[in-house]
């Protein structure tokens, strides 16, 4: 994974295109926050949000955590392998831990996140 | 975090990179590694933890056992020089001041007491003090190490010596540290259903007696453990904890700590206990596991027949059977094995069914 390809929210979402997809997760910075992730409560596939809907539910062992939906759009696909195994996230946040695949609506939203290299100086200064 | 207390340890954690949280005004490790993983190298193996936060008060004077009778829900009199006891403080009404351990030593009590509640515990025993008793607050002059799991046997008696491996669960021995006689109080006991142990030392001996308990625990796999696991391992096991399961808004008999309550003696909150026993219990702390996909946690309203009839006092993932546990309130007619349940978790009403306590076997040495 080129870390390079991926833009982040300072909520610790990031966002990585493919064509009018974009896939959906949460942030190196972000799972280890969180500790040990043990259920992922994910959306329905065909609903659509809007950009800071709340998306996901994220829930360690002691602390419940939302997931903003980054980008207005409907949902085209989730993964589903995080019922199964939530600790994903831990292992591989920008990988096999993906969280939901959105069609993107409004290509000009993807303006508003930061790239690598923003994200990192942002996270240093939390 | 601005005042927050610091245990001797608090260099140690931070070196470690431990996640530090405010617990009850202490700046205190919540995870080292994860919780799930020192969950599961306690149950497994060996775990240690810094339990220095928690308050120590002496009880002495020819009239302590006297006085201790009159404010503690269960029978004093039965312990004998090097043995412990949990019991509880109840209010008049019957509600919980707190729980603690008592030991008895030779001349004193020794009552390990929540870390939350140490200058509540102190003002309430000294205000109620009859006869010849001296209390005395001693938490700042102490840390405690519980060293828990199926190697902590192997541990204990490798550094302080083989005699540890006889010392009976809820019994205690006082060992000496270099020159200084009887300074460090080592009982078998503990807060996670496994065999261990809890070592009570001066807070200047603390850090040196930490890192050679783990040069000695290295090759029994001993890692530190913070307090998220402390809080899942008790949770398996159906302990309570001050502030979740048990209050100032709870008895000790709803709460499951019947046989901590001797009615047969008289004591501060007996007449009410005795009263509501009479009555029959309204409500009872029951285990129970989720059918529903979802974790239960602290507050969550308990619904049966769409009523909301009590509340979840803790809860969380079970890391040993990957369960989603908790404990709650519920009505004494909703209180039996088997019972279906349902708990609204955010806004979702998801089924649940009440289940034996403890959620894993108990493994202390009985």
């Amino acid at each position: 994974m080129d870390i390079k390809a991926f833009k982040f929210t300072e909520d610790h979402e990031w966002v990585r295109v493919e064509g009018k997809k974009a896939y959906i997760g949460i942030s190196e910075y972000a799972q280890k926050e969180l500790g040990d992730i043990v259920y992922v409560d994910l959306p329905p596939v065909g609903e659509r949000f809007a950009g800071g809907d709340e998306l996901a539910e994220v829930e360690s062992v002691k602390a419940v955590s939302n997931i903003f939906c980054p980008l207005s759009g409907e949902v085209l696909e989730v993964n589903e392998e995080l019922t199964h195994s939530p600790e994903l996230i831990n292992k591989d946040p920008y990988g096999q831990g993906w969280i939901a695949v959105i069609e993107i609506e409004n290509p000009d939203e993807l303006n508003d996140f930061m790239d690598a290299e923003d994200y990192d100086n942002f996270c240093s200064t939390l | 975090m601005g005042e927050l207390k610091r245990t001797p340890l608090y260099e140690w954690h931070k070196a470690r990179g431990a996640r530090l949280i405010d617990f009850a005004g202490w700046e205190m490790p919540v995870y080292y590694e994860g919780i799930v993983a020192e969950h599961q190298a306690t149950r497994e193996k060996a775990g240690m933890f810094d339990l220095s936060h928690m308050g120590e008060i002496e009880v002495k004077g020819p009239d302590a056992l006297e006085f201790l009778q009159s404010v503690m829900t269960n029978d004093v009199s039965v312990i004998s020089d090097g043995q412990a006891q949990y019991s509880v403080l109840c209010y008049e009404n019957g509600t919980i001041v707190d729980d603690l351990l008592i030991t008895k030593l030779p001349g004193r009590y020794l009552l390990v007491v929540n870390a939350s509640n140490i200058a509540k515990d102190f003002n309430w025993l000294k205000s109620h003090i009859k006869g010849r008793v001296e209390v005395l607050d001693r938490s700042s002059e102490f840390a405690i190490f519980a060293i828990q799991g199926p190697h902590a046997e192997d541990i204990v008696a490798a550094f302080y010596g083989e005699s540890v491996r006889s010392l009976p669960y809820y019994h205690a021995i006082e060992l000496d540290y270099q020159d200084k006689k009887n300074a460090i109080l080592i009982s078998r006991t503990g807060y996670t259903g496994e065999d261990g142990f809890e070592v009570l030392l001066p807070n200047e001996y603390a850090l040196e007696t930490w890192n050679k308990l783990f040069e000695v625990g290295e090759k029994y796999d001993l890692v530190p453990v913070g307090l998220g696991a402390r809080d899942t391992l008790r949770m398996e096991m159906k302990f309570a904890l001050y502030g979740n399961d048990i209050s100032d808004q709870t008895n000790p008999l709803e709460a499951g700590l019947g046989w901590v309550v001797k009615l047969d003696k008289e004591f501060i909150g007996s007449a009410a206990l005795k009263s509501i026993k009479e009555k029959g219990l309204e409500r009872k702390l029951v285990a129970f596991e989720m059918v529903d996909r979802g974790i239960p946690r602290q507050h969550c309203p308990v619904v049966i027949d769409g009523q909301p009839v009590g509340e979840v006092t803790s809860g969380s993932v079970s890391p040993s059977t990957g369960k989603n546990i908790g404990l709650a309130y519920v009505p004494t007619g909703s209180s039996k094995i088997g019972t279906e349940i349902a708990i609204d978790i955010r806004g979702k009403i998801l089924k649940a069914k009440v289940v034996k306590a403890p959620f894993v076997p108990s493994h202390v040495k009985k």
